[in-house]
């Protein structure tokens, strides 16, 4: 498998509908996990983090992936090739941008991918669509008890798994969804909502992790504390008490609009949609912000002449890697914002398929 | 273009006031500079910043603590604590235990005050423990009691009927 294959197709685990995708789009768990009797990668230099990763990778690719996964090798992998890592939520931003011998495996579906020397020298996730926490839980937990029969990992008895920065010590865990929220938004609720997210020591974030922009109504929310509670319990409190919760307020929120505002909200709708399949330049920003209206007009059924799969796909092929791969070409902004209006007229207008 | 401040005319004024004066609610506006306005009791020397009132503060009462919490150093890294608070990054594993004393509060902070791991063991070490149902055990009153403190009594009554499925087979 190549990166290339990749660039074609979204991710196979994000093209089957989970449990309540009508609001939330994924769910994610990772773990951070470290190698005994090695520093931690502030510390190490060059020899001992290509040890690290050469040793991570080996066990990686073997017992936990399976045959088809792919090894990507930051180091010699392209700007382009890793912002579209980055776009397809398999690496952080900052393992992307980062320096130094560090990498990523992706299994072939997509749904596991394991960084190797981030801000940890293992960083395993599990990706699925939908809100499905309890499953990601066991397959994460079956991956990481295979890896530790070929490794050891730092471990202290009173503080749990060892990690570099101390706000990810004991269980390493970070369990987080995606949530798709344009009602929210709209009915000027959203604030209320990520404030008492916050409140309970959640972290809010943005399409792509820490330190981005909420774009086309997207938030990622996820747990802060990993010490002194098992993963069950973090797991369990997220996705059976959190997130139901939220969802419920956005499905309410939707339920009104529909009562109260049904020709704005269909206005909101179908102005979207009139703008992107007629558009002949058009940003990223702009193309998320209206795509989400759509979305939102799919999922309320008020919008039967797009798919939700077309939607889905198009909220990936907008960005500015996928775009620029899909053309086979490098390409300025402005060729860009050319491209991706073309791009959108074509998956919007049934007459031009 | 400023004007001059009405009382010493000499510093630009830059607070402007206007009262209101009774009986007939006449309009007074009055053009001070900032010394002048101080003077008149209108506005107050600005506050020195908290940051660094808490930083002469813990100087005087912390001082020797600090000093010994700068020059610990990780005999296996290297890496000494002040490093540490500036990068935000530890330098090895064996730092949780050379800086303990100094990373309990931070935990306690960034963890919602709990410092003791509770969860998954390795599996090389969880093999040593004999019986894994008594930590199991363990594990479900912990839960069991926060949910009889979060007035969760729905999740405290499954929590609870676990643990007795669990006790019933091991007796």
């Amino acid at each position: 498998m190549l990166i290339d294959d990749l660039a074609k197709r979204p991710g196979r685990w994000l093209t089957q509908e989970g449990p309540r995708s009508d609001v939330v789009i994924s769910s994610r768990i990772r773990l951070a996990r470290n190698l005994e009797n090695h520093r931690f990668l502030s510390r190490a230099d060059d020899s001992e983090r290509r040890h690290i990763y050469r040793a991570l990778a080996d066990a990686v690719m073997e017992c936990v992936l399976g045959e088809e996964a792919l090894l990507v090798s930051m180091e010699e992998t392209t700007v382009l090739d890793r912002q579209l890592l980055v776009e397809r939520h398999l690496v952080s931003r900052q393992h992307a941008e980062a320096e130094g011998c560090r990498g990523v495996a992706i299994s072939a579906d997509e749904s596991r991918a394991v960084m190797i020397n981030e801000e940890d020298h293992l960083r395993l996730q599990c990706l699925s669509s939908g809100l499905q926490l309890d499953e990601l839980w066991t397959e994460i937990n079956q991956l990481d008890d295979a890896l530790e029969q070929r490794v050891r990992f730092a471990f202290h008895e009173q503080y749990g798994y060892l990690t570099a920065c101390p706000t990810n010590v004991g269980t390493g865990i970070r369990v987080s969804v995606m949530l798709h929220l344009p009602a929210l938004k709209l009915t000027n609720e959203i604030d209320k909502v990520l404030r008492a997210a916050r409140d309970m020591k959640l972290a809010v974030r943005g399409l792509f992790g820490e330190g981005t922009d909420a774009i086309g109504d997207f938030f990622q929310i996820s747990n802060q504390t990993t010490l002194g509670r098992s993963e069950a319990e973090i797991i369990e409190d997220f996705g059976c008490r959190v997130i139901p919760k939220i969802v419920d307020y956005e499905l309410a929120a939707r339920k009104s609009l529909a009562q109260n505002q049904p020709y704005q909200l269909d206005d909101r709708i179908w102005r979207a949609h009139g703008i992107l399949s007629n558009a002949r330049t058009i940003g990223t920003e702009e193309s998320l912000f209206l795509l989400s209206h759509i979305r939102l007009g799919i999922q309320m059924g008020r919008l039967k002449e797009v798919s939700i799969e077309t939607a889905n796909e198009l909220f990936l092929f907008v960005q500015r890697a996928h775009l620029q791969k899909k053309n086979s070409a490098a390409m300025e902004g402005e060729q860009r914002s050319i491209a991706r209006a073309e791009l959108l007229r074509d998956c919007l207008n049934p007459s031009s398929r | 273009m400023s004007i001059p401040c009405q009382k010493c005319k000499q510093s630009p004024a830059t607070v402007h006031v206007t009262d209101i004066v009774p009986p007939n609610g006449e309009k007074r506006e009055r053009h001070l500079c900032e010394e002048c306005a101080e003077g008149d009791g209108i506005t107050m020397k600005q506050h020195e910043p908290f940051n660094s009132v808490l930083a002469k503060f813990v100087q005087q009462k912390v001082g020797p603590e600090l000093d010994e919490m700068a020059s610990t150093t990780c005999p296996s890294c290297g890496i000494t604590f002040r490093e540490f608070r500036a990068q935000g990054q530890l330098g090895c594993p064996q730092d949780y235990a050379v800086f303990s004393k100094f990373l309990v509060p931070l935990l306690e902070r960034a963890h919602d005050g709990l410092t003791r791991h509770v969860g998954k063991v390795p599996v090389h070490l969880a093999a040593d423990v004999e019986d894994g149902s008594h930590s199991e055990l363990a594990e479900l009153q912990r839960r069991l009691d926060s949910a009889v403190e979060c007035e969760d009594y729905e999740s405290a009554a499954g929590l609870r009927d676990t643990m007795k499925k669990i006790q019933t087979h091991a007796d």
